[in-house]
């Protein structure tokens, strides 16, 4: 699923209708005035090379992929761990240059929905991955990796999951079958993204520690509370994005195709409800709320293996 | 690598070469949102499109075949929106069993699929249009002067000009891991995925370092000849008489695809 999956946030012009495409522009239009107001204010002139050349890390650093198996490969998306080394403003300027160079060179991703790339791999991953690093930026440097790697799974998690909502209200794909496939194929595609994301992190902690001070004090305690109502919103929202009247759709009852194509072999929390609860709202938000804590739990797991042998 | 590698810039000197680069971006610009309002099963619609494609390829002097080529990028995306074909209400036209169940596929779901994989394929030829007859700094001076915030901009630029430089830093840390990766012969060389994972994660991180560094050598380079936060250019364009007669008739000609797509 690896190779057929992993563009699937560059969305191509032509999958979104005008109007999402639209609003998201103007969503990304006004977040990018803002940052670039705030960057310049803290880095000055030094902020075009600064922003241009670590725009071209990203690029380069998603060159570097490490065998997973079968011939697949994992690599890095980028958007967390600028916006955690860099500071919220300036990781999302610098993703937007990745997203718009990539767009307008390589044809990866649309222009019209440009804007809703940007605000999907930039806005959204920088308020989740800086927000919840932020949160803890006076902690020790295990915890701090620890949620770096949380951070960044989330944030593809909820880049896919709002993929998926753009291309539902879009009429473009069903949220029957693009939500749960999108947060899937992600989950697998997330836990990539955290690993490399937080071995990247604590090799700069080994070797320039300053660096990470710096970025730690760089933006307000107002992205911690951005950064939670965004993981609120995942949770409260992918448990119920499945079941979105599509207006169009069309549910084949005789067959029930659409019930079984996709029960995901992984699948620990049946229909998204807890066997207990049974099928209310109260359920799934539990279910939603369970997902998150087994998540944490493999996560601080991983983070235990990673951690450096020669601890300082 | 070479500055160049990146860039899809074919070298010719056709009518499209030499247009002001702003009206190659706001064609494009329009066209591709002509693209996205069109009905869907506007057949007729699209044809023409697609002739507005051909007549520009044509136009650039581009080899038969360059847009189409370059163009299947999108085909995997195609899969987002496959799931409407049995999921729209209307008359079904193939009946399948897959594992026990049947499914089916209605007319009006076929109509929808085709028409977004059309359009996206339109868009993206168009798009490929404009970065096969354009220099990237070119465009980015068009984009200045359509407006785009400046800064932005100019991060851009500067991103392009260091992609290669980065890029090659790159290449070499994964040389250097080839070259330190040894495996016996007929077995599998490296540790779990995790320690894979990890090491891929320490070559980021160096990369970043190298980057940052590189940052402050390249600001402190800028100083010393002068920068004053401005990046400047010796490529005026002006926009001729040519620039406004062919943005007329492309404008002209998307409209009237837009007419016939709602008769």
């Amino acid at each position: 699923m690896f190779f057929l999956t992993i563009e699937y946030l560059h969305i191509p012009d032509g999958f979104l209708s005008l109007l999402i495409a639209m609003i998201c522009w103007v969503i990304t239009a006004l977040t990018l005035v803002l940052a670039i107001r705030n960057a310049q204010k803290s880095f000055d002139e030094r902020l075009v090379p600064l922003a241009g050349i670590m725009a071209a890390f990203i690029f380069a650093g998603q060159m570097i992929n490490f065998p997973v198996a079968g011939g697949t490969s994992g690599h890095l998306l980028g958007s967390t761990l600028a916006a955690i080394v860099l500071g919220p403003w300036l990781g999302i300027l610098v993703m937007t240059a990745v997203i718009a160079l990539q767009a307008l060179l390589f044809q990866d991703g649309g222009l019209v929905t440009m804007g809703a790339n940007i605000l999907v791999m930039g806005i959204i991953p920088a308020l989740i991955g800086y927000g919840l690093y932020r949160a803890v930026a006076h902690k020790s440097q295990r915890v701090q990796v620890g949620t770096a790697v949380l951070a960044a799974w989330l944030s593809v998690m909820g880049a896919a999951l709002l993929t998926a909502l753009l291309l539902g209200f879009s009429g473009t794909s069903s949220f029957r079958i693009a939500v749960p496939a999108m947060l899937g194929v992600h989950a697998f595609i997330g836990i990539g993204e955290a690993l490399i994301t937080a071995a990247a992190l604590s090799f700069i902690f080994k070797t320039r520690p300053q660096l990470l001070q710096e970025s730690g004090q760089a933006a307000g305690r107002g992205w911690i509370v951005g950064g939670a109502v965004i993981i609120l919103l995942i949770v409260l929202i992918s448990p119920f994005a499945s079941s979105f009247p599509d207006g169009l759709e069309w549910v084949a009852a005789e067959n029930g195709f659409l019930n079984t194509a996709l029960d995901a072999p992984f699948k620990l929390l049946p229909d998204y409800t807890i066997p207990g609860l049974g099928e209310t709202a109260v359920s799934t938000i539990a279910a939603g709320l369970v997902g998150v804590l087994i998540a944490a739990a493999i996560v601080i797991g991983l983070t235990r293996l990673l951690r450096p042998k020669t601890d300082n | 690598m070479h500055i160049n590698s990146f860039d899809r810039y074919e070298q010719r000197h056709s009518l499209v070469h030499h247009l002001d680069p702003r009206t190659k971006v706001v064609v494009t610009g329009l066209f591709i949102i002509a693209n996205v309002l069109l009905p869907d099963g506007a057949w007729a619609a699209f044809a023409a499109a697609w002739g507005l494609v051909l007549l520009g390829g044509w136009l650039a002097q581009l080899p038969p075949g360059y847009l189409i080529k370059r163009s299947f990028i999108v085909l995997p995306f195609t899969l987002a929106a496959v799931t409407i074909l049995f999921t729209l209400p209307g008359t079904a036209v193939v009946t399948f069993p897959l594992f026990s169940r049947t499914i089916t596929i209605s007319d009006t779901g076929l109509i929808r699929f085709a028409s977004i994989v059309i359009r996206s394929w339109l868009s993206i030829q168009a798009a490929i249009w404009l970065t096969a007859t354009t220099q990237f700094p070119d465009l980015m001076h068009a984009l200045r002067h359509l407006r785009a915030p400046r800064l932005l901009i100019a991060i851009i630029s500067f991103m392009y000009r260091y992609l290669f430089v980065l890029a090659n830093e790159a290449t070499r840390l994964l040389r250097a891991r080839e070259a330190r990766s040894a495996a016996p012969v007929g077995k599998n060389g490296g540790g779990s995925i995790l320690w894979r994972a990890k090491v891929a994660g320490s070559m980021v991180g160096q990369l970043f370092i190298r980057s940052f560094e590189r940052s402050e050598r390249v600001y402190n380079a800028m100083l010393a000849r002068g920068y004053r936060g401005q990046l400047l250019t010796m490529n005026p364009h002006v926009m001729k008489k040519r620039d406004w007669r062919v943005l007329v008739t492309a404008v002209t000609l998307i409209i009237l695809v837009q007419i016939i797509g709602r008769l």
